[in-house]
């Protein structure tokens, strides 16, 4: 098959209203494009209702590519009118287009063209429909572990403890180190970006106010769920996703063990304890970064940093800043399982639907958040 | 390419016949010793199965035909090319003269029937997107798929269509060497039975050879050439049904003289 050097060659010869086809060389998958285009030039310029004989006695090597090739032709022939004759086929060669004869037939099928903006404006359709269809589901995902959780309660017994355990142990100590670090470091950003206005106003001291209520009310709980989002978020989709390729799901359901009872719920309510309980770990290390860089930076001490902070910071800020992650942990635990089931039979999704699962945690975080900063200050809090 | 006659073996003297040889192999995983110089030879044309129980190591001699694994010492000839000892630019060219089926089909999962079956005749030759969609079209319809399977991805298959699929993928490029790893598991009777008859015809038509492993005796039966049985990290029998079953290997007597192969001897 390597051997290029045996062209498949087509020699066309006319007679009154009769053709020649004398085809010679190998034809196989490697030889036969310049055979193609000759054929090609050909059946355009071939008169209807003209007796054709083709002639392959002298072809060494007929391949499916060949046959399928001369077959295709014969076709667009016959469609012309043109009677066609093979001549010289060996047993072999007539054995192989014997075979392929129905099978290329009706295969040149033309879709019809569109215009190209028809089509834009069917894609943008297509992809609103199924963006609907994708809301739906998740609302109904989320009312269908509403109603588990309507389940748990009614029966305690039927709380997996051990899961949710496991699961605050994987969500959230794991995590802490990560958390602690971000929340650090934001904590220096705020300090020094603060530092360097508050000192022309000769304002040092309310660097302590900056830091303490936007470390406490905002910066805290949304790095602290962006962390969770891409970490357990996509970790949720990810084990949910195997778990339904792999058939589990399936498994579970008929030993009816309800998935949502099983796995959703233990996660969701896992990552609803562990949140809170990070966030008020992170305004604890971001406050203290801010500090840190308020020694350094504004000569302000430890102590007068406490001093003011006991003053200005109101309970009321970290209260927020905690009940909001409450329902981040609801909104990321959610979509990750909600992405999960939705992995279908194959590998290329499961890395699909864990981007879009820490995308939309993510989104669906700011929005809340957002939501949550319009509420409040319409109701002054 | 075309189907040889098949003469008979005899050592050395008709080396133009065979297809596959493999001398002296050892193969060992660790402590764990596979194959204990092991020899065989496979002849132009012919269906030559390679049976065993589980772990008696006939995945892992097929593998090492298509340079998955490499024995730990040994000869194979492909085709008349050392394969143990080849370029990267020998073993590619190599490589394009077989087809694999594998187990569960291996097909790709991002791409579509279709694309699966033409995805080496886009990379490999020069012909038209046409002319591919043409080719990809008749052996879809060789296989036995209905046409719209061309546009279903794998996870959308039946058990049957995947291997149907995977067949029709092996075959893309007209192999000389077809390799099957178990194509008749995990199809319901009826589905083996067709499967392995379109093996036959396919064969017969288009003259490769073809090297399977099987469990399925009715496989053995209907289309085998001839086989190999593989027990005590060497073969234990080859030939023929007939030859084989003259035998009296402890191994053999259990494979065929057992409840499962007893039924189908009466017949």
């Amino acid at each position: 098959m390597g051997d290029h050097t045996n062209k498949a060659v087509v020699l066309i010869e006319k007679k009154d209203n009769s053709y020649l086809l004398t085809c010679d060389g190998e034809w196989n998958l490697n030889t036969i494009t310049e055979a193609t285009s000759k054929l090609k030039e050909f059946s355009l310029v071939i008169e209807v209702k003209s007796n054709l004989t083709c002639d392959i006695s002298s072809i060494e090597e007929l391949d499916s590519a060949g046959a399928i090739l001369l077959l295709e032709y014969i076709n667009i022939f016959e469609e012309k009118n043109c009677m066609v004759n093979i001549v010289g086929a060996s047993s072999e060669q007539d054995k192989i287009l014997t075979m392929y004869r129905d099978k290329v037939k009706n295969s040149s099928v033309v879709s019809p063209k569109r215009h190209s903006l028809i089509n834009q404006f069917e894609k943008i359709g297509h992809k609103t429909i199924l963006s609907i269809r994708d809301m739906v589901s998740f609302l109904s995902f989320l009312g269908e572990s509403f109603s588990s959780l309507v389940h748990y309660i009614l029966h305690p017994s039927s709380i997996r403890f051990n899961a949710i355990v496991k699961n605050i142990e994987d969500a959230g100590v794991r995590a802490l180190p990560i958390v602690a670090l971000t929340s650090f470091l934001i904590g220096v950003v705020v300090a020094y970006q603060g530092a360097v206005q508050l000192e022309k106003f000769g304002a040092n001291i309310f660097i302590v106010d900056l830091i303490g209520i936007s470390v406490t009310r905002e910066l805290a709980p949304l790095i602290t769920a962006i962390v969770v989002a891409g970490r357990s978020g996509s970790s949720y989709t990810a084990q949910i996703g195997v778990m339904k390729i792999t058939e589990e799901i399936d498994a579970m359901k008929t030993m009816s063990f309800n998935p949502f009872r099983f796995l959703v719920l233990p996660r969701m309510i896992a990552l609803m304890i562990a949140m809170p309980l990070m966030i008020f770990f992170a305004d604890v290390v971001g406050i203290f970064g801010g500090m840190f860089i308020s020694e350094i930076q504004m000569n302000l001490s430890y102590t007068e940093f406490a001093l003011r902070l006991q003053n200005v910071l109101e309970l009321k800020h970290i209260w927020i800043g905690v009940t909001k992650g409450v329902f981040f942990a609801w909104l990321i635990a959610a979509v990750g399982c909600f992405r999960g089931f939705q992995v279908s039979y194959n590998t290329e999704s499961i890395g699909r639907y864990t981007t879009i699962s820490v995308v939309n945690g993510i989104f669906l975080v700011i929005a809340c958040d957002a939501l949550f900063s319009v509420v409040l200050t319409e109701l002054g809090i | 390419m075309r189907r040889v006659i098949l003469g008979s073996f005899n050592g050395a003297g008709n080396l133009s016949n065979i297809v596959i040889e493999m001398e002296d192999i050892v193969t060992r995983f660790g402590e764990n010793l596979v194959h204990d110089h092991l020899n065989l030879s496979i002849k132009e044309g012919e269906i030559y199965g390679l049976l065993g129980g589980s772990g008696s190591g006939k995945s892992t001699l097929l593998k090492e035909m298509i340079m998955l694994l490499r024995p730990e010492s040994g000869r194979i000839r492909v085709l008349g090319k050392d394969i143990l000892d080849l370029s990267t630019i020998e073993a590619e060219a190599l490589r394009k003269q077989w087809g694999v089926l594998f187990q569960s089909g291996a097909l790709y999962s991002s791409l579509n029937v279709a694309e699966n079956i033409g995805i080496t005749l886009r990379e490999y030759t020069d012909l038209s997107k046409d002319f591919i969609n043409t080719i990809v079209k008749a052996k879809i319809k060789m296989v036995g798929l209905p046409d719209y399977a061309a546009k279903l991805y794998p996870a959308e298959l039946s058990g049957g269509m995947v291997k149907r699929a995977s067949l029709a993928r092996a075959l893309a490029m007209d192999p000389k060497i077809l390799f099957l790893d178990e194509p008749t598991s995990g199809l319901d009777p009826i589905g083996a039975e067709e499967f392995d008859k379109l093996i036959l015809d396919l064969r017969n038509i288009l003259g490769f050879t073809v090297i399977m492993v099987t469990h399925d005796l009715d496989s053995i039966w209907n289309v085998v050439d001839r086989f190999c049985v593989l027990g005590d990290h060497k073969i234990i029998a080859e030939g023929t049904l007939n030859e084989v079953m003259k035998s009296n290997h402890p191994i053999i007597a259990k494979f065929f003289k057992g409840a499962r192969g007893s039924v189908r001897s009466k017949v």
